[in-house]
């Protein structure tokens, strides 16, 4: 019988395991990436990966309260039945990280250690120091190198994916890629394809992200035909060191271990931070929301230190939008389990935060959106049907999505540490799905070479166009005002207006990129054409995220539109405030009638590459599985929210009691 | 007034094409780093001369020293370009930098080389934990912080490549397997699952390209941008490497 193959195109931690996986049920993996996988962006994360453990079990977690935790902070977009699958799977993905030797931060007695994380109040995150990313990533590395040595992996490093092959019938057959180095372009044959792609932070210019993270690879696909699903759901991380080249990320475990984000209360005030007196510092997280404090999930975070320095006029600097993050009170043990963060700062600022206040602002950090993946609810406990082939399969048969690239787990605001989680899960289920759909299939040796030839046939009729073209509009120069563009319109505060504005902008980016002109026409490790290729599909996406920002009028998680959202209840009037309550939770339930819903976006031109000007879509809205939670105002204890909570639990409980319970309240009262 | 950086960079076309010096001119920018400097050329690729080029060639990705993509020679001394910061490079009043490819791997344009020998030697080692399979089977053996300690720093290598370009004992002519690759096979024998494959692992350290090969130049250490201790691991290697050959001898 013929050995399956699965082309898996991304070793990030979700390629890895889906790669790792796949290679222990005794299926070939043609490994395709642009780097060496163990530089893959991974590396970048920080403070940990959650899961319920056997401290705070005694607490009174348990998998549904994270489960809990993910759906509210993720403010209800999310389908329930993966999620709660994942939180499920969270404490035998750790026991198996552990057991493949990631170096986990130990309590005295040699059980792994938990730090708190934002959006919830246990502390659920496994972390190995400040670099747990890495960690996590260099340990599945090692077991995809294992099964390179054992034959059953093939790796393609330095190699980019450039779409995927198709046949008549609309069914994936393998892939296209091209050698970075020599530039040859060839076919992969497969019986499915992964992608395993991350995210697309490089739309903005300037992320958290690494270099790689253009979202090219999702671009290629949509252009191809798979959906792309709530695009316009970006992730601002509220803590990262502000850079020309980078923004680096200042990890949630900084706060997760006691470090604290304050202003001075004099705007400006120049004194140094450390001499400032603690009543002359605004605490604003801990004041405002005292049951998270400094741990409310990222979106609020964010919102809150944006207000605090442009409507408030607290930032510390003047013409450099920062607040202070403060671990100089942590004893130094705790500092030591942040030190790989702590390094990154001393390196990039000059400065010792150990000794000073670091100064942070947000930056755009991960997609919460993505390629458009199926999943398959179990009716008996409410989780995915392990043995389906639907889970995590794109709309295109044979091309499955997992990590950062899909959009699945997340929904408008992930929770920190629950992204190394939804990663290697995804991956690990998606093979035994993977198998699922291959068991009723042919096996890719009957695809015919023809199929192959012509789809590299058409790749490098595009390349040629590209590297020829000759023009004079400058790649690097349209990138930057892309990214200028998306940061200031299409981030933390969206108004239809500025965001309109962007979409006449990209289309003008558009246009000029048709005039590019590449300065390197060589055939050679060409980085400028493989840069000036993916800003096409930079291009494109831009325009599905800002499109998607456009048309969804509402606030949730991470999008944030000022004009939309329901003025909160202010009145000092105990019945005035409850009426403004009960008319605030109309408009809640009407808001979640209409906008409860997935963005769906499908391309509707057929291939192209962005360079032909082509670039139609259409978006589309589905519906979102809440069978399990219900959705409820997101207030995380804001002060002055609790009459919001009082009156919707309320109206939950007489809902449960059914029609007509109020009469027959009154009467029974009577 | 604008201030301008001089970045000489050592360019190769291809591996089968002579080097050449370019000299680009980059204006300076607070904070900038040596990957920004780059990117800022590969914008606007036209040397000193005035003379149109090419964007310089150069592997990165993180940017910020977790990734080890982006190792090059800078000024004489092997780092990563990201966490290079020009005000550091240029302190003493110096306004030019010098940029070369790294000399112990292959050079395949510019400033990007092929590291792949250094991923084999992983696979030589056998660095990696060899567990039965992937299924549910509670955690890993229990670890005290000291032992977790030691073998964090160890775990922290990024195959950047720093370690062997500094050695004198690695080079095309040597089968020396290097620093990175001895301290994973020290991490993972270390390891209380890992060590199940501790003699395997030690057969490779014992032989040909192993520990015998360090000439304890000590240069590594001394350029390891995660500060591993490699010489301790190295140290290690020389004296289980050791007791290993006896034990082998005494046929035990």
């Amino acid at each position: 019988m013929a050995k399956q193959n699965v082309v898996v195109v991304g070793g990030g931690l979700a390629g890895l395991a889906a790669t790792m996986k796949l290679a222990e049920m005794g299926v070939h993996v043609d490994l395709i990436s642009m780097v060496p996988v163990k530089r893959s962006h991974s590396v970048c994360a920080q403070g940990g990966i959650n899961a319920v453990n056997d401290v705070t079990r005694q607490e009174g977690d348990n998998e549904w309260k994270h489960f809990d935790d993910s759906v509210y902070g993720g403010d209800f977009l999310a389908h329930q039945p993966p999620i709660k699958e994942m939180c499920d799977w969270g404490p035998r993905i750790i026991d198996l990280l552990d057991r493949i030797g990631v170096p986990f931060n130990r309590s005295p007695e040699g059980f792994r250690d938990q730090r708190r994380f934002g959006g919830t109040l246990y502390k659920r995150t496994a972390f190995a120091g400040a670099t747990t990313g890495q960690q996590l990533i260099y340990a599945l590395d090692e077991q995809a190198r294992r099964w390179e040595s054992e034959g059953m992996v093939s790796k393609y490093e330095y190699w980019e994916f450039l779409g995927p092959v198709l046949d008549d019938a609309g069914v994936c057959r393998g892939v296209i890629a091209q050698d970075m180095f020599s530039m040859e372009m060839r076919a992969f044959p497969a019986d499915a394809v992964v992608l395993a792609t991350g995210g697309n932070g490089l739309i903005f210019g300037r992320s958290t992200m690494s270099m790689i993270c253009t979202g090219g690879a999702a671009g290629r696909a949509f252009r191809a035909g798979v959906k792309y699903a709530n695009g316009e759901f970006m992730q601002v991380h509220p803590t990262a060191i502000p850079g020309t080249d980078k923004l680096r990320l200042m990890s949630e475990s900084a706060r997760g271990e006691g470090g604290r984000v304050w202003v001075p209360r004099k705007p400006q005030d120049e004194r140094d931070p450390m001499s400032i007196p603690k009543e002359e510092r605004y605490y604003f997280l801990e004041e405002r929301y005292p049951k998270y404090g400094n741990l409310v999930p990222r979106d609020i975070a964010t919102r809150e230190i944006f207000e605090v320095c442009v409507k408030g006029g607290l930032s510390v600097e003047q013409n450099n939008l920062c607040v202070y993050l403060d671990v100089t009170e942590l004893p130094p043990a705790q500092q030591k389990k942040l030190d790989g963060i702590l390094e990154i700062y001393e390196t990039f600022q000059g400065v010792d935060p150990r000794k000073t206040p670091m100064k942070i602002f947000p930056a755009v950090h991960y997609t919460m959106g993505g390629l458009w993946a199926d999943y398959e609810r179990d009716a008996n406990h409410g989780g995915l049907n392990l043995g389906s082939p639907r889970n995590h399969q794109t709309n295109v048969p044979g091309i499955f999505a997992i990590g950062e690239a899909d959009y699945q787990y997340h929904g408008a605001n992930r929770l920190g540490a629950n992204s190394l989680l939804s990663c290697i899960f995804s991956g690990l289920i998606v093979a035994p799905s993977i198998a699922a759909y291959m068991g009723g299939r042919k096996g890719s040796k009957d695809a015919p070479s023809t199929l192959f030839d012509g789809a590299v046939g058409v790749h490098k009729q595009q390349y040629e166009k590209l590297i020829r073209n000759d023009g004079t509009e400058n790649p690097y120069k349209i990138h930057i005002e892309l990214g200028d563009t998306m940061t200031r319109n299409v981030t933390v505060v969206r108004y239809n207006k500025a965001i309109s504005e962007t979409l006449g902008k990209i289309d003008d980016l558009m246009q000029r990129y048709q005039r590019v002109g590449l300065s390197d026409k060589s055939n050679w490790t060409n980085q400028n054409l493989s840069f000036t290729r993916a800003l096409g599909d930079m291009l494109l996406m831009a325009k599905v995220i800002a499109q998607g920002a456009l048309q969804r009028d509402e606030c949730r998680g991470a999008h944030y539109k000022p004009d939309f959202e329901i003025p909160g209840p202010k009145a000092e009037n105990p019945a005035d405030l409850r009426r403004e309550a009960e008319t605030w939770c109309d408009g809640f339930q009407k808001n979640l009638d209409k906008w409860l819903k997935t963005t769906v976006a499908t391309y509707d031109g057929k291939g192209g590459t962005g360079f032909d000007g082509k670039g139609g879509f259409k978006i589309e809205y589905e519906a979102v599985d809440t069978s399990m939670i219900p959705p409820r105002p997101r207030t995380y204890g804001l002060k002055g929210a609790e009459i919001i909570e009082e009156v919707w639990k309320e109206r939950i409980a007489k809902a449960k009691r059914g029609p007509g319970a109020e009469k027959r309240e009154a009467v029974g009262a009577g | 007034m604008s201030r301008y950086i001089h970045v000489k960079v050592l360019r190769q076309q291809d591996p089968h094409s002579a080097e050449r010096w370019e000299t680009f001119s980059v204006e300076h920018e607070p904070g900038m780093n040596v990957t920004t400097v780059l990117q800022r050329i590969a914008a606007a690729p036209v040397t000193v001369e005035h003379e149109s080029s090419t964007p310089v060639a150069f592997d990165a990705c993180c940017l910020e020293e977790v990734c080890g993509a982006c190792s090059m020679v800078i000024n004489g001394r092997v780092r990563q370009a990201c966490s290079a910061l020009i005000d550091n490079l240029c302190a003493d009043g110096r306004d030019t930098i010098e940029l070369r490819p790294m000399t112990k791997f292959p050079v395949v344009r510019d400033l990007v080389v092929n590291r792949r020998r250094m991923f084999d030697a992983l696979k030589r080692v056998k660095a990696w934990v060899q567990v039965d399979d992937y299924f549910d089977r509670g955690p890993g053996p229990r670890v005290f912080p000291k032992e977790q300690d030691e073998a964090y720093p160890l775990s922290r290598c990024m195959t950047c490549g720093c370690c062997v370009e500094a050695c004198p004992q690695y080079h095309d002519d040597s089968p020396f397997i290097g620093a990175a690759a001895i301290s994973q096979a020290i991490l993972f024998n270390a390891h209380p699952t890992g060590r199940s494959a501790a003699d395997e692992r030690m057969e490779v350290l014992a032989g040909k390209g192993g520990i015998a090969d360090c000439g304890n130049s000590q240069n590594c250490v001394k350029v390891c941008p995660k500060k591993i201790p490699l010489t301790d691991s190295l140290a290690k290697a020389g004296r289980d490497a050791t007791v290993y050959k006896l034990r082998k001898w005494f046929g035990r």
